[in-house]
């Protein structure tokens, strides 16, 4: 360089261009999935929701006041709220054992977690039904024991827990494969015990996806209606999940009073489900 | 703490990745255990943790057999080649782990934690980053927390593995001398594990050359670079060139060739034997002075030093030759003759590697 005084280069002036996102598509492919949504998912919706106005002040007010209406509802949310929690717990041992053993039969069992997706889950509500009934292979054992399955909650819960088990496995599933044992040897030099190693390594990174497969089995357990209705004896007051109700008034031709119901198992599910995904967020930062 | 390992023999299937291995580490010492890939130093590393059980032999911290005791109750601090945080603590929580994991009884208070935890950021320059979680943290950086988490235990001994492995070439260097000073700093006994030769020479009071389960020499770098006891340390350790011949009567004459260079007294060998001599320990001699014959190939100058690539007459070999450039006169760059006498060599029995 011969001088080092620098000088400025003439000045060009660029063209006003508009920066572009290096990751094409977003336009499109947001327009795309918010077209489908809406058609797929938002106009049935509203349908349901504008149907449920047909109501008026007055029929709202019977439907939130029917004793049977909060029953079944407070039955539908409790049981699939405590199954996901089930699910969750047994799902998540189960994608342990897959994923940290090597042991014979280790692909069957894998394979044979999905069985409650491929399943109608009306024969799974039979086979259920057929196995606690009060004379079926384990009922005829626990009845004795003061213990009834079918025709009560407790059945409900199973099969609500037999439907939402693939959720929670399959969720947690990719997770634990990703996790290197070099973590956990890494505490356990630090001179943390067992059980601290998995308190405070092996299960914070889990979480948020255990919380993902809770909601998804919940919400799949809110809306189950074939599996259920078998085991549960549909005892109006007792074993009565609002979804049958829904299919009761319907037969009924209450159509509005159907719809009323569907509403408000929508509301409450919309608002469980956005606290659920709360909580998701604040644990996983 | 000193450590002894007493025939320590680790097997994998039908592999044997340690060959009753003997090693004696003073308090205090920075040991590295350098080897190609699969001679065993992470299993050996690894066995001195309690990562790995071994099959036979006594581990002996201080006068403690440690031999069957636990991971957990061995208290060495393992610093992992991948570094191993916890992605979701922060630097400061990370580094807080061993204390916070110990029985409540045994646990520090808060207050203290947070000092010790505090002083050792320090040490580690991390001073500011406490509450970064380890992916917002750069290679270097990681690299320190790791070893600041494994110094919090307060350790008997600090294990590394590959602890440069992951990081370029600037860094690398850098750490490297900055680990010096932290050891000199804290007495650690230390051992890590390299493949890198230049970073176990520069970085350690003693090196142990590993090759396929055994310990091939134990030595000060100075020792195993100067006088290597195997052909396969001689060809681990720097640059330098082997040339078969056969030794007789305290001479060594190199495969076709009439040569006859003298071998020192204190070497005893006798036989088929490998010459090995380093660049910078060969000069130039005169046609008379019975030297090695060969032609000059290549030559270099780079600053102040001269190197000559000599294709030898005989053994087909091209020996490098390393110069200050003030020697080497007007040679021809290429094609001339020359004679070289090594001036510092060593020789090995030859058909074992």
């Amino acid at each position: 360089m011969s001088s080092l005084v620098a000088v400025a280069p003439p000045q060009e002036i660029a063209p006003a261009r508009r920066w572009r996102d290096p990751l094409p598509g977003f336009g499109l492919t947001l327009g795309w999935s918010l077209a489908w949504l809406g058609l797929i998912v938002l106009l049935p919706l509203s349908a349901l929701v504008i149907r449920a106005a047909d109501l008026g002040w007055d029929g709202w007010a019977q439907i939130l006041s029917s004793t049977r209406v909060q029953r079944a509802l407070w039955l539908s949310f409790s049981t699939a709220l405590l199954a996901a929690s089930i699910a969750t717990v047994i799902g998540g041992l189960i994608a342990w054992v897959l994923v940290r053993y090597e042991f014979p039969g280790r692909r069957v069992l894998d394979a044979m977690v999905d069985l409650p997706f491929a399943l109608p889950t009306a024969v799974a509500g039979i086979a259920l039904t057929a196995l606690y009934s009060g004379n079926g292979w384990l009922g005829q054992y626990l009845e004795p024991l003061g213990i009834t399955v079918a025709q009560t909650p407790v059945g409900i819960v199973l099969a609500l827990v037999f439907i939402g088990l693939p959720f929670a496995v399959r969720t947690v599933q990719p997770l634990l494969e990703t996790a290197t044992r070099e973590l956990e040897e890494a505490a356990a030099t630090l001179g943390a015990s067992r059980w601290t190693i998995v308190r405070r390594v092996v299960f914070p990174p889990l979480l948020p996806a255990l919380i993902t497969g809770f909601s998804l089995a919940f919400a799949r357990g809110v809306g189950e209606y074939g599996s259920v209705i078998f085991i549960a004896g549909n005892i109006p007051f007792v074993s009565e999940i609002a979804p049958l109700l829904i299919v009761i008034k319907l037969e009924e031709f209450d159509y509005a009073g159907a719809t009323g119901v569907a509403t408000l198992m929508l509301l409450i599910s919309f608002v469980l489900l956005l606290a659920i995904s709360w909580v998701q967020k604040r644990v996983s930062r | 703490m000193d450590l002894h390992l007493q025939s320590l023999r680790k097997q994998f299937g039908a592999t044997v990745a340690l060959h009753d291995v003997d090693l004696d580490v003073r308090s205090g010492e920075l040991v590295a255990l350098l080897g190609p890939s699969g001679s065993g130093k992470t299993t050996l590393l690894r066995a001195i943790a309690g990562l790995l059980p071994v099959d036979s032999g006594r581990i002996l911290f201080g006068a403690r057999d440690a031999t069957g005791v636990s991971l957990r109750d061995r208290r060495v601090g393992f610093v992992f080649q991948h570094y191993a945080l916890f992605r979701h603590l922060d630097v400061f929580e990370n580094i807080a782990f061993g204390l916070r994991s110990r029985p409540r009884r045994e646990r520090p208070a808060p207050a203290e934690i947070s000092r010790r935890v505090n002083e050792l950021l320090a040490r580690v320059q991390l001073a500011d980053l406490g509450s970064r979680l380890p992916d917002q943290l750069s290679g270097g950086q990681r690299q320190r927390v790791a070893l600041a988490r494994a110094m919090a235990i307060d350790p008997t001994l600090l294990l590394l593995d590959e602890p440069f492995g992951a990081l370029d070439a600037k860094v690398r260097v850098e750490l490297r001398r900055w680990l010096r000073q932290i050891h000199d700093d804290t007495g650690y006994t230390t051992l890590f594990v390299t493949h890198d030769q230049e970073e176990a020479m520069e970085l350690a009071d003693r090196v142990v050359v590993l090759n396929r389960g055994r310990i091939e020499q134990v030595g000060t770098p100075d020792e195993i670079y100067r006088r290597p006891v195997s052909s396969f340390v001689f060809d681990f350790i720097g640059r330098g060139a082997q040339i078969a011949g056969h030794a007789r009567d305290g001479r060594f004459t190199p495969q076709g060739s009439d040569v006859m260079l003298p071998i020192p007294e204190r070497v005893r060998i006798d036989g088929p034997a490998l010459l090995s001599v380093r660049p910078h320990d060969l000069q130039i001699v005169g046609p008379d002075a019975g030297g090695l014959r060969g032609r000059i190939r290549q030559l270099r100058t780079l600053a102040g030093r001269t190197t000559l690539d000599v294709e030898m007459a005989g053994p087909g070999v091209t020996l490098e030759v390393d110069l200050a450039s003030d020697q080497i006169g007007d040679l021809q760059p290429q094609g001339e003759w020359i004679h070289l006498a090594p001036t510092h060599a060593s020789w090995f029995p030859a058909g074992r590697s």
